[in-house]
């Protein structure tokens, strides 16, 4: 999917770098003591590797090669303290080879490879030294964490109509294997945003609706209305008009979402109504009831809520250092919770498609440990809009 | 205690048999003269000084108590279903035997011949748990199911299909809705409402008791903190969000709101429901840790009034009038379009308004060790197809009422309460005649 690459490439990446650093894409100053500066930095993303041909580089951009050697598809991110997201790139299927550029200002960051495009990652080092710019004002941090997550939705809504297309293609295809390996991924990137998807009343139905939502009068569309032919009625027949409208209103949902404003506040609400979310239909499995892939509905809300909170640390690291510590701990321990129930094929609960075991491969006792980490990170995440809206 | 039936007829009639003889055979006198030391012992009650606990609520009326009735601070409430080989004359001895009780727990005393008055041989007729406790108020609703009327296979069981309302039409399926089969429906229901929650668990256990071999529990429901104030004089209650709850409900003191929205009238349709009302009941799971974890200012915007005061948002006092047409100085409306408070106005659903009649319920914690919690919602219509249902439509969904990201309707049930008792009648009788 070259496009989606370079949409991911352009709107995660290069812009979000530009806009945190705040300067201009000078390109790097070599030096003796960083290697690799004038060539691309390169990055084997393997099954448990993550190596980078360097680890300490000269402040300005820098493109990463990126070469998946893992047995299936990855992404890669490069972080800033916190989790910061300063460039990614996703979808790299294996043995294939992307470019990743990236404006680093002087300080350490992180390279992380995710294999199965979920979890924390394997990580490497990075340690950028050059001139350090002078640190953002609090207004400043506010207006990049606007900016940042603007592009990251843009990203999100451009893969969710790939995803979606390859996933229609599949059924036009009346391939239902890769109607099934293809669903999972669709409905991670809806999830991701799913609060702002929401926000439009007339288009999120359409694309998400729950068979109870399609009452007298409503005709039971989207999503849902396929994963039930497909999963529970085992059929393709009637899926096709379905996938037309679904390729139409996720595109609409891309365009409509451009022009979205948003502020902290709404930011703040929306990464709690993503945990909400959690608490309410994928930590009790209501979401893919006929699938079953409901973790990875929970991972997607967990990486949106994620986002945002990262695109905000700066300004809440100013604000309420106490909060950024408490969310700095509960995010990955959210993370490394989840990635407990990985499946992979052949694995028991493994389902076609999903990184995780499926929701009925859960015991109680996990399922309600799963629960008390979102309740846990939820209190917190309670209390970003208001230290982002206060004065 | 001492009753004419119960004194004159010996301990070796059973309790079945002696309660047949009272309703279905002409034995009406017995009735009254119950009522006759009911009003003793209520008197009695009051004059001890032993407050709003030893009140007696009377039972018979132009119509049920428990509806009109300020709300009390208890609830037991009881679906029931009938055996499946149960005939109309069982259905009528049902009803016979749950007046006779009511009447007699309502005025606070013992069923039958008594907790520890009958025959030393047999099991009390009265179960004892309310033994030495006053009245505190309890009222017995009853109503009758739609299932009542025609059963899931389209048979009329009970010789009455006919004669259903059109307003008992079943409710649609709402958006959103996470009904559960065995905590909805039911054939009958019973509210009983008290000020002590022993009174009312007494009585739903006693008249379940009673119902043995003709019906049984479908399910139950333990409510406490009442969420409405139906009267002037109540003052408003918060519900488990930590909001009052029923500012705006209709009071049952207005007698001519109560006459426009709750009582059927004369014409409505078929005749033995005028002076009755229609009860929606619903279980409205409240997802209390989300909540919790949710700003005040946006628990605030999701409900539309202020947390502290109940004001409308933009106004100081709780009573002060909801104006949804107020601006911020933004331009933006100062009550969010889709708060709870804007959805579920009059102004928004035709004028539809309800005598809500709710409680605050907490089973312990689910298995994902959450508060199980929230409002078991009780209203009271004349009829729910332009009042319940009109309201719910707009509130229901994910598009509309805020409020549904934080519940959940898992519970539902319609029921027809018939007019209230006179003496030497039972309840409903009038759908038998």
């Amino acid at each position: 999917m070259p496009e989606a690459l370079s949409k991911t490439l352009t709107a995660a990446g290069l812009l979000t770098a530009l806009v945190v650093s705040g300067c201009s894409s000078g390109s790097s100053t070599g030096g003796s003591t960083e290697s690799g500066a004038d060539g691309p930095i390169t990055v084997d993303a393997g099954d448990t590797n993550c190596d980078v041909s360097t680890t300490q580089i000269a402040a300005g951009q820098h493109t990463f090669s990126v070469t998946n050697s893992a047995s299936q598809v990855t992404e890669v991110y490069v972080y800033a303290d916190g989790d910061r997201i300063m460039g990614e790139v996703e979808n790299i299927g294996p043995a294939l080879k992307r470019e990743l550029i990236v404006d680093l200002p002087a300080g350490t960051y992180q390279v992380a490879c995710k294999p199965g495009m979920v979890g924390n990652g394997t990580r490497t080092a990075l340690t950028v030294t050059g001139a350090t710019p002078s640190a953002a004002t609090l207004d400043e941090n506010l207006q990049n964490a606007v900016d940042d997550y603007k592009k990251y939705v843009n990203s999100e809504a451009a893969a969710l109509v790939d995803t979606t297309k390859t996933f229609t293609d599949a059924i036009d295809d009346g391939d239902m294997d890769a109607v099934k390996a293809a669903y999972p991924a669709a409905r991670l990137h809806y999830e991701r945003i799913e609060p702002i998807a929401e926000s439009f009343g007339d288009l999120d139905p359409l694309i998400d609706m729950r068979i109870d939502d399609a009452t007298d009068g409503t005709e039971f569309t989207g999503f849902h209305a396929i994963e039930q032919l497909v999963y529970e009625k085992a059929t393709l027949k009637g899926t096709s008009d379905l996938a037309k409208q679904l390729d139409t209103n996720v595109e609409k949902l891309q365009t409509v979402i451009k022009d979205v404003d948003f502020t902290p506040l709404v930011m703040g609400n929306g990464a709690k109504s993503l945990m909400d979310e959690v608490a309410k239909s994928k930590v009790t499995g209501e979401e893919e009831r006929y699938s079953r892939i409901d973790l990875v509905d929970f991972a997607g809300n967990v990486d949106g809520a994620r986002y945002v909170y990262t695109a905000l640390r700066p300004a809440l690291k100013e604000k309420d250092p106490a909060l950024v510590k408490t969310l700095d701990e509960r995010f990955p321990a959210l993370v490394d919770l989840l990635e407990t129930h990985r499946a992979e094929e052949g694995d028991k609960g493994y389902i076609t498609g999903s990184p995780y075991v499926s929701y009925d491969d859960l015991s109680k006792d996990d399922v309600k440990a799963l629960a008390v980490e979102v309740d846990a990170i939820s209190e917190p995440l309670g209390q970003i809009s208001g230290v982002v809206s206060s004065k | 205690m001492s009753t004419p039936e119960a004194t004159a007829r010996p301990s070796r009639l059973s309790r079945r048999r002696l309660f047949g003889l009272i309703g279905g055979t002409g034995a009406v006198g017995a009735v009254g003269a119950v009522a006759g030391v009911v009003g003793a012992r209520a008197t009695t009650g009051d004059a001890s000084g032993d407050g709003s606990r030893g009140q007696v609520v009377e039972f018979f009326g132009d119509h049920q108590a428990g509806i009109a009735t300020p709300a009390q601070d208890r609830l037991h409430f009881a679906a029931f279903d009938l055996s499946p080989v149960a005939q109309r004359e069982a259905l009528i001895e049902l009803l016979t035997e749950w007046t006779n009780a009511s009447l007699k727990m309502t005025a606070g005393l013992d069923v039958g011949t008594g907790a520890v008055t009958g025959d030393p041989s047999a099991p009390p007729d009265d179960t004892g748990e309310a033994l030495g406790l006053a009245a505190a108020k309890l009222t017995i609703t009853i109503g009758f199911g739609t299932s009542l009327f025609t059963d899931a296979h389209g048979n009329d069981r009970f010789g009455i299909a006919d004669r259903r309302p059109e307003q008992l039409a079943d409710l649609p399926a709402f958006a959103g809705d996470a009904l559960k089969a065995e905590i909805s429906g039911g054939d009958l229901c019973v509210q009983a409402c008290a000020d002590d929650p022993q009174v009312a668990v007494h009585a739903i256990r006693n008249l379940a008791r009673i119902a043995r071999g003709t019906a049984s529990v479908r399910y139950s429901q333990l409510g406490f903190g009442r969420t409405s104030s139906t009267t002037v004089n109540q003052e408003t209650p918060r519900n488990m969000m930590g909001f009052k709850d029923g500012t705006a409900n209709l009071k049952a003191d207005d007698n001519d709101s109560m006459n426009q929205h709750v009582w059927v009238q004369d014409g409505d349709g078929p005749d033995w429901m005028t002076g009755g009302s229609y009860l929606v009941s619903r279980r409205i799971r409240m997802l209390i840790e989300p909540w919790d974890s949710t700003p005040l200012t946006e628990q605030e915007r999701v409900i539309g009034r202020t947390k502290g005061a109940g004001a409308p948002i933009g106004k100081t006092k709780e009573f002060d009038t909801v104006d949804l047409d107020a601006k911020g100085s933004d331009g933006a409306p100062l009550i969010d379009l889709k708060s709870h408070v804007r959805l579920a106005h009059p102004t928004t659903n035709n004028g539809a308004t309800l005598l809500r009649r709710g409680y605050s319920f907490t089973d312990g914690t689910d298995d994902l060790g959450r508060l199980d919690a929230g409002l078991f919602f009780l209203a009271y219509q004349r009829d729910p197809r332009t009042q319940f249902v009109t309201i719910q439509n707009s509130l229901a969904g994910n598009g509309n009422d805020v409020l549904n990201e934080y519940i959940q309707h898992v519970g539902s049930g319609l029921f027809a309460c018939p007019p209230g008792v006179r003496a030497g009648e039972y309840v409903g009788q009038a759908l038998f005649t």
